[in-house]
């Protein structure tokens, strides 16, 4: 080690910062070269003089005080003081009163950790008048999509007969329930045939009539116990939907023909099925 | 329809019992909020609130003045309050010292701009002054007033380092985190910020010579 190398070395050594290895060199370099022997005494000496000597200012006893009280000051500002506000416009809310609307209350978690919760509670509340609509809704997409491909890939029919003694042990065979077919050619609907189809997350009977140049789906499956028993209509992208239900079953009945075609359908095809 | 809408009905009494829970919930809720940000505040004291001569040393070196210095302190406590939930380390002091010196330069940046922009000029104060020598620096080095002289007229980075080491005896590696500087370059700027005071000390005493 040359002197500019221990000269640059030297404050790390003062301080007791550097490895073992350089700090061996610098202390056989300082044994063998006088000047910076002398040059680091009394940079040391010096260094440390200065260090006791520098003014330390100690913080005041007021400054404490100050931090202290501003930090419970920031801890008073918290959610604590919105307690009595927050408790009062839940109940009014849940008494479905008139709403007040805390303004100016910050956001804390716990507020918008309670708005989550109501809106939870009241959308549990709203679900059972809200699901039917939204269910049907659903379920008329289902249907469309449903008449549409069948009118669109060739596959209108899995047994094509008008013959409705036909068309019913075949969909009899395929289902686990058996449809009412009847045929209303005589009606000006004749019967086209049957098809399997999945609807509402099960496998359902298509029935398939003409009108003039129209076809009619008639989608039929067993009826829940509690269901509704109004006729719905539906229209939809230029499509009629008509739902109604019997003792047995649900029907849609899907077309693009018009809503009083359809409806005539309907009444057909009940007179003719309260028969059998 | 009848039959939904006795199903809302059914689920009114429900819904004003849950209502009273939730009012609980949120009323207990805050109650033991309150106590967790005691508890909160009371650790926090006890681990930040002994170093606040550190802490009242540094921003009064870096800003030079008590008033600023109070007023930053206070702020840089808030700050470290406010994100006293990431600090996870050991070294509390290193921690708070950080926040007091970033807090302490926003106002200096703020404030006086020209501190940290004018360049530090040797020619002036070292000139003419080689005559003083080291022996007789060491015979004033006990003049606490000449040394906070000398130490106010050198630039914030130099001020900061000297307190950090000569005061607060922080390691090298301390100082690279609180002045955020890499640790390599520690050693190198305390050198030139010793060489700085002390030829700013014996500038002092040439003149009073």
């Amino acid at each position: 080690m040359n002197c500019e190398e221990a000269t640059k070395l030297m404050d790390g050594y003062l301080d007791g910062e550097l490895d073992p290895i350089t700090s061996q060199a610098i202390e056989q370099h300082l044994r063998e070269c006088h000047k910076c022997d002398q040059a680091y005494k009394t940079h040391g000496s010096l260094i440390r003089a200065i260090g006791n000597a520098t003014p330390y200012y100690k913080a005041p006893a007021e400054l404490r005080e100050r931090i202290q009280s501003s930090l419970r000051e920031e801890i008073a500002e918290r959610p604590l003081r919105n307690v009595a506000q927050d408790a009062r416009s839940l109940i009014l809310r849940g008494q479905r009163g008139p709403r007040t609307v805390p303004s100016g209350a910050p956001w804390n978690w716990l507020a918008l950790a309670a708005a989550i919760i109501f809106a939870a509670i009241i959308a549990l509340n709203l679900m059972p008048r809200l699901q039917r609509p939204g269910a049907d809704q659903f379920l008329a997409t289902q249907l469309i999509a449903s008449h549409v491909r069948s009118l669109m890939a060739n596959h209108l029919t899995d047994v094509a007969s008008s013959d409705q003694h036909t068309v019913k042990p075949w969909l009899d065979a395929k289902l686990d329930f058996a449809p009412a077919v009847v045929d209303l050619s005589s009606e000006g609907f004749p019967l086209i045939g049957g098809r399997l189809d999945y609807l509402d997350n099960r496998p359902v009977a298509a029935l398939i009539y003409q009108r003039r140049k129209h076809f009619i789906n008639l989608f039929v499956w067993p009826a829940a116990p509690d269901a509704t028993r109004t006729p719905k209509t539906i229209t939809r992208q230029g499509y009629q939907l008509l739902h109604w239900t019997d003792s047995d079953f649900n029907y849609w009945a899907v077309s693009d023909v018009n809503e009083k075609d359809l409806e005539a359908f309907k009444q057909q095809f009940e007179a003719q099925t309260s028969h059998h | 329809m009848a039959l939904l809408l006795k199903e809302a009905h059914a689920s009114e009494p429900e819904d004003f019992e849950s209502t009273a829970k939730i009012v609980k919930f949120v009323v207990v809720k805050k109650r033991e909020e309150g106590h967790a940000q005691q508890a909160e505040l009371t650790s926090f004291e006890d681990v930040m609130l002994p170093h606040l001569d550190a802490a009242h040393n540094l921003a009064r070196w870096l800003l030079r003045n008590e008033q600023d210095a109070q007023d930053v302190v206070q702020e840089a406590y808030l700050r470290a309050f406010k994100s006293f939930g990431g600090f996870h380390g050991s070294n509390g002091k290193a921690w708070l010292l950080t926040i007091v010196r970033n807090t302490s330069y926003t106002l200096l940046k703020k404030n006086r701009a020209v501190d940290l922009t004018t360049p530090f000029d040797e020619e002036i104060h070292t000139a003419g002054y080689e005559s003083v020598s080291p022996a007789t620096i060491l015979e004033h080095s006990e003049d606490a007033e000449l040394i906070r002289e000398a130490m106010d007229e050198l630039p914030a980075e130099f001020r900061e380092i000297l307190t950090l080491r000569h005061q607060e005896g922080l390691s090298y590696k301390e100082i690279a985190d609180i002045a955020h500087i890499p640790p390599g370059t520690v050693m190198s700027r305390l050198a030139r910020a010793r060489g700085k005071l002390k030829e700013c000390l014996a500038a002092r005493i040439g003149k009073e010579k």
